[in-house]
């Protein structure tokens, strides 16, 4: 499910089937999308960031476009505790391994993975990036 | 600090194009007029082996190299060094005219970060700045390559860099103020290129800049973001426009305008040095 922000309209809500992973997605090269990430992550519930919730920044590939300080986008990874994934969505090739690997993180958040939770992941993936 | 302004005129109101040099290897500033000669020459071959030359009135190019030593941070910068291309060429039997066609300097200033890690046999002038035609820039820039193992790579501004000089420059005190600061944005995605350029008169903006800046002397990213948001918030009002969702391509003040391809324009000699040190931090990140 792809929306542009959050919350996601109420409307819907009885419809809508259980949300495992929420992956934030960033373009470097837009402020506008991190205001609206910004913005949007008041509207998540806490327990999401137990480990159901990623950012995936994309543009990295141009560091001369950038617009956003990449200072900004670790301060979101230490305050909400949820890991950074790095991308350049313009690819194709990584577009596919991004996609795996997302599709991966969502298959542990939704439990489908036996001995892994969702919470494990995350602190795995946490201890993994600061080394 | 201040450069003196009849020395620095040259570099005024013209169009420089930016890049950053690797230290060159066994450049010694006693050599200037060897290498005018020899650069000389290798414009004069390369000539020859390209298309000809128009018959009878061009006489060849004239290249002459100098320092400035006022060009530069301090004393542990090395002073900086103009090229210039004048191209000869007989008015009459008895007058040969020159006109200067090309100019490039490279200078550094505050270039410590640079200098520090470098060995004796190096010289480090990491900023290059190039006016005129792109085909003398070319020829420069081979012959310095070959000569001194360096290497020249076009100097790219990112936005973010851009909304730093828009803030910075607009803190700068100034005697004659201009009229108006102005921001140009590219906006992505659409069918036809669309650009959008926003003015704001020089008092607004430095009244705004003063209210948001607190430490003189010391700026921080935050308070450029505030500084930017602020502008990108009275635009969204009356335009309904997010300029942030755009990317910043240019930005001229009073002090200078820069174009995130790497191309820059002095405007006034009071804040030259100040403005070359931030373009020589920009080369050495580029270099390292």
């Amino acid at each position: 499910h792809l929306a542009a922000s959050l919350p996601l309209p109420a409307e819907r809500d009885h419809l809508r089937p259980r949300i495992d992973l929420i992956v934030f997605i960033i373009d470097i090269k837009s402020k506008y999308s991190l205001k609206n990430v910004e913005a949007s992550l008041a509207h998540v519930d806490a327990s999401f960031f137990l480990g159901k919730v990623c950012f995936l920044v994309t543009g990295v590939g141009r560091v001369n476009n950038c617009s956003i300080e990449m200072n900004a986008i670790w301060k979101l990874r230490d305050t909400y505790c949820s890991p950074v994934l790095l991308c350049e969505l313009e690819s194709e090739k990584i577009q596919a391994t991004t996609a795996q690997r997302l599709l991966r993180m969502l298959q542990i958040c939704a439990g489908h993975v036996p001995g892994v939770s969702a919470l494990t992941f995350g602190s795995l993936m946490r201890s993994s990036a600061d080394d | 600090e201040n450069a003196d302004p009849q020395k620095t005129a040259f570099i005024l109101r013209k169009q420089w194009t930016l890049y950053s040099v690797t230290p060159l290897y066994k450049f010694s500033s006693a050599h200037l007029k060897d290498y005018g000669r020899q650069l000389g020459a290798f414009i004069a071959a390369e000539k020859q082996k390209g298309l000809a030359v128009e018959v009878g009135v061009e006489l060849g190019i004239k290249v002459a190299v100098s320092s400035l030593p006022d060009l530069r941070g301090s004393d542990q910068d090395h002073a900086a060094v103009l090229v210039q291309l004048s191209l000869k060429s007989s008015a009459s039997r008895k007058k040969t005219e020159e006109k200067l066609v090309w100019s490039g300097w490279f200078c550094s200033v505050a270039g410590d970060d640079l200098s520090v890690n470098v060995l004796e046999d190096f010289t480090c002038l990491p900023l290059f700045l190039a006016n005129g035609a792109e085909s003398y820039t070319s020829l420069v820039g081979t012959w310095f390559q070959k000569t001194f193992d360096c290497c020249f790579r076009r100097l790219v501004i990112s936005p973010l860099i851009l909304t730093w000089m828009a803030a910075l420059w607009t803190g700068y005190k100034v005697d004659k103020t201009s009229s108006a600061m102005e921001l140009v944005f590219s906006v992505p995605c659409l069918p036809q290129p669309l650009d959008i350029s926003y003015a704001i008169h020089t008092e607004d903006a430095k009244a705004l800049w003063d209210a948001v800046q607190k430490t003189p002397g010391e700026i921080t990213q935050e308070e450029v973001d505030v500084f930017m948001d602020c502008l990108y918030s009275h635009f969204h009002r009356h335009f309904k426009i997010h300029l942030s969702a755009t990317k910043l391509v240019k930005v001229s003040t009073g002090i200078a305008s820069a174009h995130c391809d790497g191309i820059i324009k002095f405007l006034q000699s009071q804040h030259l040095i100040r403005v070359l040190m931030l373009l020589t931090e920009l080369a050495i990140s580029q270099i390292q």
